[in-house]
């Protein structure tokens, strides 16, 4: 085991931060976030040597199927509306340079997390961690046509969220082009 | 006459995932369908703002508790169970000097050099020699054990009195490790406890601060100075042992 080491901590490593990322995005609670962060690094490190393919779609499977075991618990618990909305204001969440991104992005996260998580997860891992379209698959453990099939379900939903949201806005608020 | 352009590629080209041909062909469908068009340039937009929204948490550094080489560090097993399988010495440390002798020993190789071998080699030959009722040592007088182990491990050596400690020197002898010849002095209390002074040659880690270490029952100290390592073993208390050491090490310096 001690002896992958090395090998292991210079391909796991270089991987926390889309980890922390893509848990978060999920997840919308940073402490929980990076708890199964925690939680998916001890798992991969445990069963490293019986790792197959790619590094970063197995670790990102171990992730995927950690927050969909918290997710089902949060909203068996009926947490999961509180959890979404909790820190939309999330300083991390939105650090960028003018507050019209800021908005911009806090709306788009809001209506992320309105989303079904299956359509969520295939938006964040194709969109947002460059997975192949394959890879994606393998993570969420579906044919290629299903993600093919929730990423434009997914992708549509968003931008109808937006539109409402944005025909919702006062006047004065709506951005323009 | 090219292929229908579908959804499936349609997404593919949101995400750039299309070869150059195919691109090309949907980037020509688009033109000629503005209100496609316009709804895949808002997924496109939609895409980068969505990385954009998320990139800052990547940015951020790495909380402590999710330090890849600790958590890999906290997996290893517990001490008494890696000495068993990696014959490890070395487990307890006392001291500034302690804790880089540890630190040095734990990357996973067994310890196979420097003071954590000599403190093993050490404890080794404890169990071998200090049982043994019939010939503990092989020589008793101090004169010529001296000149035997000077000889074999090329270095002169005196033999230290414990008298004033309450232990009194039995004898010694030569002998094996994996890095050479060692001379094996033993002492004794009126109780009967055995305390084993191993000595020889340190081809690495030839000055270390004094360290403790236990294997089982027994506890030891042990030290290198200019280029000879010298391990203290017995069963007995650390608190027992230490001044024992120290006062080894007093008379050698002393020379």
């Amino acid at each position: 085991m001690a002896e992958h080491a090395p090998d292991l901590e210079a391909q796991l490593a270089p991987l926390i931060p889309a980890l922390r990322r893509y848990a978060r995005a999920l997840l919308r609670d940073r402490t929980a976030a990076d708890d199964l962060v925690h939680d998916c690094l001890e798992r991969a490190i445990g069963r490293w040597s019986q790792r197959r393919g790619d590094a970063r779609t197995w670790v990102l499977a171990i992730l995927h199927n950690l927050a969909m075991n918290q997710l089902r618990r949060s909203t068996r618990r009926g947490r999961h509306v509180e959890l979404a909305d909790a820190d939309a204001g999330d300083p991390a969440l939105a650090r960028p340079a003018t507050q019209q991104d800021r908005l911009q992005h806090e709306e788009l996260l809001r209506a992320l997390a309105q989303l079904p998580e299956d359509q969520r997860s295939v938006l964040l891992l194709v969109g947002v961690e460059d997975l192949s379209y394959a890879d994606a698959a393998r993570v969420l453990a579906v044919p290629i046509g299903t993600v093919m099939s929730r990423l434009s379900r997914a992708r549509e939903r968003l931008h109808r969220l937006l539109a409402d949201d944005a025909a919702a806005l006062p006047v004065a608020l709506r951005s323009v082009p | 006459m090219t292929r229908p352009i579908t959804e499936s590629e349609l997404q593919a080209y949101v995400d750039d995932a299309l070869d150059a041909p195919r691109r090309a062909e949907v980037a020509d469908y688009l033109d000629r369908h503005r209100d496609i068009a316009q709804r895949i340039a808002g997924y496109t937009r939609q895409r980068a703002t969505l990385r954009a929204a998320l990139a800052p948490i990547a940015d951020e550094p790495i909380p402590p508790q999710l330090d890849l080489a600790q958590l890999v560090a906290a997996r290893r097993p517990p001490w008494p169970w890696r000495w068993a399988v990696a014959a490890i010495v070395l487990v307890g440390v006392s001291g500034a000097g302690g804790w880089l002798l540890r630190d040095r020993l734990a990357p996973a190789a067994p310890a196979s050099s420097g003071i954590a071998a000599l403190a093993q080699e050490a404890s080794d030959s404890y169990r071998v020699y200090a049982p043994e009722r019939a010939h503990p040592v092989e020589l008793r007088d101090p004169a010529e054990l001296a000149r035997w182990i000077s000889e074999r491990i090329a270095h002169p050596v005196s033999i230290p009195d414990l008298t004033q400690a309450g232990y009194r020197f039995m004898g010694g002898r030569v002998v094996a490790t994996t890095h050479g010849p060692a001379g094996l002095l033993m002492y004794d209390d009126d109780h009967g406890t055995r305390v084993v002074l191993l000595i020889r040659p340190m081809a690495v880690e030839r000055d270390t601060a004094m360290a403790l270490h236990t294997s089982g029952a027994l506890r030891g100290y042990s030290w290198a100075a200019r280029g000879i390592g010298y391990s203290v073993v017995a069963v007995a208390a650390p608190e027992t042992l230490h001044p024992l050491a120290d006062e080894v090490r007093r008379q050698i310096a002393a020379g």
